[in-house]
């Protein structure tokens, strides 16, 4: 059953991406892509990570608020068209490969529904399973890891987060007015 | 033309607003607090928490986002937020023998299933909220208000204010 | 089977980044692809029956041990996703800049107007 809904939701998600990237209404399309954020909490709850849906559902409500209010608002022509011919035409084969040979490596996967975890006895997710409620007394392994078996990456992701949020301030930044006036002065 | 009277959206965004933003705040608080025993941490409750600044930035006006939670403020709590993290990570050299350890745990056992049950890993859920919430408020500050605007045939970035009425061609 | 559909939606995101004109256009291709990844790296730690990774109260630990779906990719998406906010506000913000410049957000204009 959850199977069955999985790929229900998952062929939504692929309806509203084409849509996504083929309507020439640039809001219909930044909503399209909103659908695919909500659809894919749907399938993050289903397969038991309310964590990961509690995340996504918010970070897709900010995410869509800051492409609205800070691309939509300055240039609301249409850009029709793709690019020249030919190259679009080799990029469509590229792809086509791609996606074969993509299709022919995700075939000797193990089938769905059957971990890792359950085929490896030593593979890190059972320890952190069966002695991460001793270990650190989190009753939520998810967070237990997080924080504490795998606190290097959360450091550095916060490094990351850190980095990129003060990139973005330091691009938008407005000149001062003094270095305006030399600058124009000088132009 | 009264200009502060003209922020924001109309009346019944601001009345929901006003009805709403206090528990989407205690609600991204909660999710923080209890990041170790039910779903949500860190990262989420720090999202919910900016949500409610951007909120509070849709429906009043950029004034009273800023005035709640100013520029200096986000900046100063997005740097100490993340030193707060380390500091914690390195007291475990300190105290637990390695970097990260669960010292508090190890040292002072307690019951299952509380609040401080989990030794350090609620302090690092807040300092690590207190970081994301801060940062994710300050980017949509700085994203929603600058704006390119055409001045003598020179296009500038300028920081404008949040609603003021569309030009014509510009509406949709 | 799914997994297959997960990897459709990863190249048609590919095919936004790679085909499109508009610069928001190429963002919402990115954006697909994240979902898509978050998507299928989730869904690999899936267990039939399976149980969200958190120990209740009433739930013996032999249960809960043979239950569980897998935490750790649950783990490595949940920092995933906030990282992509941080990238998506850092890429507007690079559109916006590209936008002052140039007056468009078509790239293949943006070719024609350099300076």
């Amino acid at each position: 059953m959850v199977e069955f809904l999985i790929g229900v939701f998952i062929f939504f998600m692929i309806i509203a991406a084409i849509i996504a990237l083929e309507t020439s209404d640039l809001l219909s399309a930044i909503i399209s892509v909103g659908a695919i954020g909500v659809a894919a909490s749907i399938c993050f709850l289903l397969v038991g990570a309310p964590d990961i849906a509690i995340t996504q559902m918010v970070v897709e409500v900010l995410s869509l608020v800051i492409l609205i209010r800070a691309t939509i608002r300055h240039d609301l022509t249409a850009i029709n068209g793709d690019r020249e011919f030919f190259g679009l035409t080799i990029t469509i084969a590229l792809l086509f490969a791609f996606f074969l040979f993509g299709f022919k490596a995700f075939a000797s996967l193990a089938e769905f529904g059957v971990p890792a975890m359950s085929r490896f006895f030593d593979a890190p997710s059972n320890t952190y399973i069966n002695s991460g409620f001793k270990e650190t007394g989190a009753s939520n392994i998810v967070t237990s890891i997080i924080l504490d078996y795998r606190g290097f990456d959360t450091l550095g992701e916060v490094t990351v987060l850190f980095t990129a949020i003060w990139g973005a301030l330091a691009i938008m930044r407005v000149y001062s007015r003094k270095k305006r006036k030399n600058r124009d002065k000088h132009e | 033309m009264n200009k502060s009277k003209q922020q924001g959206m109309s009346i019944i965004v601001q009345t929901v607003a006003r009805w709403t933003k206090g528990y989407i705040f205690l609600f991204g608080v909660y999710l923080t607090f209890y990041g170790h025993l039910t779903p949500g941490g860190g990262f989420s409750g720090g999202v919910v928490i900016a949500v409610t600044f951007v909120l509070l930035t849709l429906a009043f006006g950029k004034e009273r986002a800023l005035s709640k939670l100013g520029k200096v403020l986000a900046s100063v709590l997005d740097c100490s937020g993340a030193l707060l993290f380390l500091l914690i990570a390195a007291l475990g050299i300190l105290f637990g023998g390695a970097f990260f350890a669960n010292f508090i745990e190890k040292r002072f056992p307690s019951a299952n299933f509380r609040l401080f049950s989990a030794g350090n890993l609620p302090l690092c859920n807040i300092s690590i909220a207190i970081k994301v919430g801060a940062s994710l408020f300050m980017i949509f500050i700085i994203l929603a208000v600058r704006r390119v605007v055409e001045i003598n045939g020179k296009r500038k970035l300028i920081s404008t204010e949040f609603f003021e009425t569309p030009e014509k061609g510009k509406s949709r | 089977m799914i997994y297959t559909l997960c990897f459709l939606l990863f190249t048609i995101g590919l095919y936004g980044v790679t085909c499109k004109k508009n610069i928001v256009k190429i963002i919402l291709g990115l954006l697909i692809m994240e979902y898509s990844i978050n998507l299928f790296l989730i869904l690999l730690g899936w267990r039939k029956n399976g149980i969200a990774p958190i120990i209740d109260q009433s739930m013996s630990h032999e249960v809960f041990v043979f239950q569980a779906v897998d935490p750790l990719p649950q783990a490595l998406v949940l920092t995933s996703i906030v990282i992509g906010l941080g990238v998506l506000s850092l890429m507007v913000a690079i559109s916006i800049r590209l936008y002052q410049r140039y007056g468009t957000f078509d790239i293949t204009e943006m070719n024609k107007l350099k300076r």
